[in-house]
């Protein structure tokens, strides 16, 4: 079980938990505002980008070349930027707050 | 080769050079063909615009036949954006339960209509009745408008031999016009309507730019729809093994949408104009000439995709442009996904197969590349379970 915190672009905090399948899932079944997934999670369309706590990246690791080669063109995207559809959830991100990124 | 295939034809161009040239109506193309540099190309607005003049961003151009700029697409930022915000919620709607639900309804008719046939031509008979039926409720209008949309053709803007035909784009543009002129007298809860009474930057939209978007929304979801839906299946009827797994595992569907629709790559490209000299490719492109941005070579680029040439069902991480990249990614995507997620389902849960009777392929032809992007008929019977 990991609570995962999201925080959306009109400021208001949003704690949900979840056990398994990516965040983006937990956000959209969730109706988690700026969160869409429309590819349905196969990181091709970047609507679920958030941008990580800088404290809980260690949390979250690093994106891979692919999802850092979608965000490179994102207006909105700075170091703390992932695209949540590849964020498993496990406990190893208990406690993880993400700011749901402006919309581009 | 199998009839359901439809080759890269871009990859030798993609390789050795990273670009491609298409002569098209004395306005010349370079074909951008990999997908980090159609990326690029696409974010970068100020070199290569959309908001030239209309009809000129697309290839073949459309200038001979249009005047109207299509909206948002023929728009660049900053105004971009506020016609898109407008816009977005509307073509968000697919999404709601009552829509999903009335699609699906349609589609499930459809396919137990074709089981009753011993012969079927998808084109006619399926993918067209399909695509049509299912924008009614896209706009949000009467599902009996269909029919004279049916009645029209596979082609708003081709016919048979003649890429840009005036006299039926003129049919589609005469059509909207009168629809605008309707929904002026009767507001309704349609698209027209809702476009109508909107306001952006604190300004009415204007009778043209209504007409902008609605010749957007019905020439950009044709082609495009019925050769996704055709060209699945063709795909189908020579893989039943996938729907096979895609009734045992439908949490797959997603996924094989968007496979299917990378594989195929329904729209091959969409041109820019450039603003200034500048290179693509390490190559010089001028001002006031064109490129295009190939989503169908991009979508093959073996640099990011494993495999590229073959359809992997549950291909897990799938970056690909078919819906196009950045600010101008493709308005009716959220329909397109819709359509073929309830198609796919649809498919598995009531057709035992499909054998192929007859086809003939329909080949795109791009000068330098000549790629197949369906079919011209394809004739199936479909079998029940």
């Amino acid at each position: 079980m990991a609570k995962i915190t999201f925080i959306t672009r009109e400021n208001e905090s949003i704690i949900l938990e979840g056990t398994s399948g990516s965040v983006m899932q937990l956000a959209v079944d969730n109706n988690i505002p700026g969160i869409d997934g429309d590819c349905g999670g196969v990181c091709s369309c970047a609507t679920c980008h958030v941008h990580v706590d800088p404290a809980h990246t260690d949390k979250t690791g690093e994106a891979s070349e692919i999802e850092a080669d979608m965000l490179e063109l994102n207006d909105h995207a700075n170091e703390q930027s992932r695209l949540c559809c590849q964020l498993e959830i496990s406990e190893d991100l208990d406690g993880v707050v993400l700011q749901v990124a402006e919309s581009e | 080769m199998e009839k359901s295939a439809l080759p890269d034809v871009f990859e030798e161009a993609r390789i050795s050079k990273g670009y491609g040239k298409m002569n098209d109506q004395d306005d010349p193309v370079t074909m951008i063909l990999g997908l980090k540099d159609v990326r690029k190309c696409a974010h970068n607005w100020k070199n290569f615009q959309s908001g030239a003049e209309p009809g000129r961003i697309v290839v073949p151009s459309e200038v001979n036949i249009r005047d109207t700029r299509q909206i948002p697409f023929e728009v660049d930022p900053p105004e971009h954006k506020d016609f898109r915000a407008l816009v977005e919620p509307w073509f968000k709607r697919p999404l709601e339960e009552k829509y999903s639900q009335e699609l699906k309804n349609q589609i499930e008719a459809l396919v137990e209509e074709v089981l009753t046939l011993d012969s079927v031509e998808v084109i006619e008979e399926f993918s067209l009745k399909l695509q049509s039926r299912a924008l009614t409720l896209l706009l949000n209008i009467p599902y009996s408008e269909a029919d004279l949309w049916i009645s029209w053709g596979t082609h708003v803007f081709r016919s048979e031999g003649n890429d840009l035909d005036g006299d039926k784009a003129k049919i589609l543009y005469d059509y909207i016009d009168e629809k605008i002129s309707e929904a002026i007298e009767n507001p309704g809860d349609d698209l027209y309507s809702m476009l109508l009474s909107a306001t952006v930057n604190g300004k009415k939209l204007t009778r043209e730019e209504v007409k902008g978007v609605m010749i957007l929304t019905f020439s950009g979801g044709r082609d495009t729809v019925i050769n996704a839906v055709t060209n699945s299946i063709a795909y189908f009827a020579e893989h039943p093994e996938s729907l096979k797994k895609l009734l045992e595992e439908p949490e797959v569907t997603g996924k094989a949408v968007e496979e299917l629709i990378r594989y195929f790559s329904p729209l091959t490209h969409m041109g820019r104009v450039v603003t200034k000299d500048t290179e693509v490719c390490e190559h010089a492109v001028k001002a006031d000439t064109r490129i295009s941005l190939c989503w169908a070579s991009a979508n093959r680029d073996a640099k990011v995709f494993e495999k590229p040439n073959e359809v992997v069902l549950d291909r897990k991480i799938n970056p690909h442009v078919a819906f196009g990249f950045s600010h101008h990614n493709c308005l009716g995507a959220t329909h397109a996904r819709q359509i073929m997620n309830i198609l796919l389902k649809t498919l598995a849960e009531k057709v035992a197969s499909i054998d192929i009777l007859d086809s003939k392929e329909n080949i795109e032809d791009l000068d330098q590349f000549k790629r197949k992007v369906g079919y011209e008929y394809l004739q199936v019977k479909f079998n029940k379970k």
